[in-house]
């Protein structure tokens, strides 16, 4: 079927990442020594991954008889996947030493769950997104528990599988709803019978089911309940995974469907659903994170805030905010995942040191911890010229021009509140005494990774119109 | 009345009845038991539609694989006092009145509201070819291959998960 070369080429970030697993496993069994190895050969693959994908963004082509697509939008969130994947493991490297699970399979898990990530926001077919969904979600329910020993983990590993056991059940669902109702799989077929399909009460309530499971998996408010147990019982490093890269991958499923129905349908029916969400996870996520004390917990519920930052783009519906919102998940990415890999720089053994009075007294000890520190609370925070300012504001943008002013202003408000807990540990870092001896285990390979995402996020900040170019260009193709 | 006939009320009333026991029976392994009858009916409706495959998955897997881990968990938990503490909590019984009128509601609409889909009204003949193992294992290897190897990935991670978890000792 696929003699063409360009095809194959579009191809290769799924084979890399397939036979990368596969060759992992392989060199798990056979070499003693397997932890020295696996990061490397994770990074590598991630690292090579990414930079074919975004290669090959400017054709986009259909694969496998309609089931994936490569290049176009899916380049861009594949090569925010390898990126933040590479950069979680280059921070593992020494974090999993400290945290007791040093362990060839951890490296196996990340790479299963980036091939998920990549299935998703590829997907041409609801087969597809259930498959890439599954095989992200489950590495991570066994990523949030892979230290038995500890109490915390264990139960974020529980609380995460039974309630994403619940999402999933949402999502095959509604799917099951839409197959019945459509007789198709094919998410193009079912986009562009989406207005007769639309009066059938059946079809509606099989898309509000999969909007729901979705909805969980991008932590939005009604449906966050999970987040902030298992974003602080799980391994930092692993909640950089998670609460970035994987809120990506659900953000992706939902413009896959609902950008490719804005684009041939005017109307935009799901405008209440997503403002609905979006207003109530901004204020929830800000109001809630003040009262944190400790710095994961308040990263978790931060969490929940972008979540409903991103969420006015899909309230919005138009290509400004699409673009908007990708350029939003790739600036969150970098910047929670240079935040969460200072906090595991932080973290002391079992658990201790992650309350905010240990950044007491950081801009004097670690003045370089301490800045890099400042410059991912100021950037998720919003505050310009970093990139996640550029994100808001493209959403912020887009929201307005698609009549949701009131949405952008809830969106303003909860952003000046959010400055609060961001800025307070800031404030520690530079303006308190350090009550207790805190003993940092700094290491070079975490501190280049959160060197990594500073400039990425610096470089975002500074050029934003030479990405959010490239992925408008991507979205009218 | 065809054999057809004959058999499927047969197999249906077996179906409705054990159902019924399932949640009438006071004792959780015999619910357990009664179920695995009810899967076994079913199964035998998928043949009688033609449906090979998925009479065979229904044994195998359902029937099989998925009431033995029941009867294990069931076996496991102290059994009398797990059905106590269900009993007591009237809003588990509310909401599992919700749930099953919900599921009422959408089927009677499917059966009594909805025109067949063009893809059953179109052939009869091959819409009824559509459930057959050679049919779906071709499908399988042509259309759904890229699903079929996600499909494998997906039990890779979970073996490899179930490992890190279970395991005993790590060196």
């Amino acid at each position: 079927m696929y003699q063409n070369s360009t095809e194959i080429f579009q191809m290769m970030p799924f084979i890399i990442i397939g036979a990368g697993i596969l060759l992992s496993i392989a060199v798990e069994m056979s070499i003693k020594k397997s932890e020295l190895i696996l990061p490397w050969f994770s990074i590598l693959i991630f690292a090579v991954s990414a930079v074919i994908s975004i290669a090959g963004i400017q054709q986009e082509s259909v694969l496998f008889g309609g089931m994936i697509a490569a290049g176009g939008k899916a380049a861009i969130f594949n090569f925010i996947f390898n990126v933040g994947a590479a950069l979680v493991v280059l921070n593992s490297v020494d974090y999993i030493k400290k945290y007791g699970t040093y362990y060839g399979e951890y490296y196996i898990l990340v790479q299963s769950s980036v091939l998920g990530m990549m299935m998703m926001s590829g997907a041409k077919d609801i087969i597809m997104i259930f498959m890439g969904l599954e095989l992200m979600s489950i590495c991570f329910y066994v990523l949030a528990g892979i230290n038995r020993k500890k109490f915390s983990a264990n139960e974020a590993s529980m609380k995460y599988f039974l309630l994403g056991a619940f999402a999933t059940g949402f999502v095959i669902y509604g799917i099951a709803l839409i197959y019945g109702t459509s007789a198709t799989t094919k998410i193009d077929d079912i986009i562009s019978g989406f207005n007769r399909l639309i009066t059938n009460p059946l079809f509606v309530a099989g898309f509000i089911f999969l909007l729901i499971g979705f909805s969980f998996k991008i932590a939005a408010f009604p449906f966050h309940m999970w987040v902030p147990d298992v974003y602080q019982g799980s391994a930092t490093t692993v909640t950089g995974l998670m609460s970035t890269t994987g809120k990506t991958a659900a953000f992706s499923v939902f413009i896959i469907i609902l950008a490719a129905i804005f684009s041939t349908h005017s109307i935009n029916k799901f405008t209440p659903y997503f403002a609905a969400i979006a207003s109530l996870s901004m204020l929830y996520g800000s109001i809630v994170a003040i009262s944190q004390d400790n710095v994961k917990r308040m990263l978790a519920y931060s969490s929940i805030a972008h979540a409903g930052y991103m969420a006015i783009g899909l309230a919005a519906g138009n290509i400004s905010s699409e673009s908007g919102i990708i350029f939003y998940l790739a600036a969150y990415t970098f910047m929670n995942i240079g935040a969460f890999g200072i906090v595991s720089i932080i973290e002391g053994e079992n658990d201790t040191q992650l309350g905010i009075s240990s950044y007491a007294g950081l801009g004097n000890r670690n003045p370089v911890l301490a800045a890099f520190m400042a410059l991912f609370m100021f950037a998720l925070a919003g505050i310009p010229p970093l990139a996640g300012f550029f994100g808001k504001y493209y959403v912020f943008i887009g929201a307005i021009e698609g009549g949701l002013t009131w949405l952008a202003v809830i969106g303003v408000i909860s952003s000046v509140i959010s400055v609060y807990f961001y800025l307070r540990v800031v404030v520690y870092m530079y303006f308190r005494e350090p009550q207790e001896e805190i003993k940092i285990y700094s290491d070079n390979l975490s501190l280049s990774a959160v060197v990594v995402s500073g400039l990425l996020v610096i470089i975002f900040g500074l050029f934003p119109d030479t990405l959010l170019n490239l992925i408008t260009s991507a979205l009218i193709r | 009345m065809n054999l057809e006939l004959i058999l499927f009320i047969v197999l249906a009333l077996i179906a409705a009845v054990s159902a019924v026991m399932v949640i009438t029976q006071s004792h959780p392994v015999m619910s357990a038991i009664f179920l695995i009858l009810n899967f076994f009916a079913l199964a035998g409706l998928y043949l009688l539609l033609n449906a090979q495959f998925i009479a065979v998955v229904q044994v195998i897997v359902y029937a099989g694989a998925i009431m033995v881990l029941f009867l294990f968990v069931l076996m496991l938990l102290n059994t009398s006092s797990e059905f106590k503490v269900l009993t007591d909590k009237k809003f588990i019984k509310f909401f599992a009145l919700l749930i099953s009128a919900f599921v009422f509601v959408q089927l009677a609409y499917l059966i009594f509201f909805t025109k067949p889909s063009n893809a059953v009204k179109g052939n009869l003949n091959v819409s009824s070819q559509i459930g057959t193992i050679q049919n779906i294992g071709k499908e399988l290897y042509t259309n759904y291959i890229i699903p079929f190897e996600a499909a494998g990935f997906l039990l890779l991670a979970a073996t490899i998960g179930a490992l890190i978890l279970a395991k005993k000792k790590f060196e």
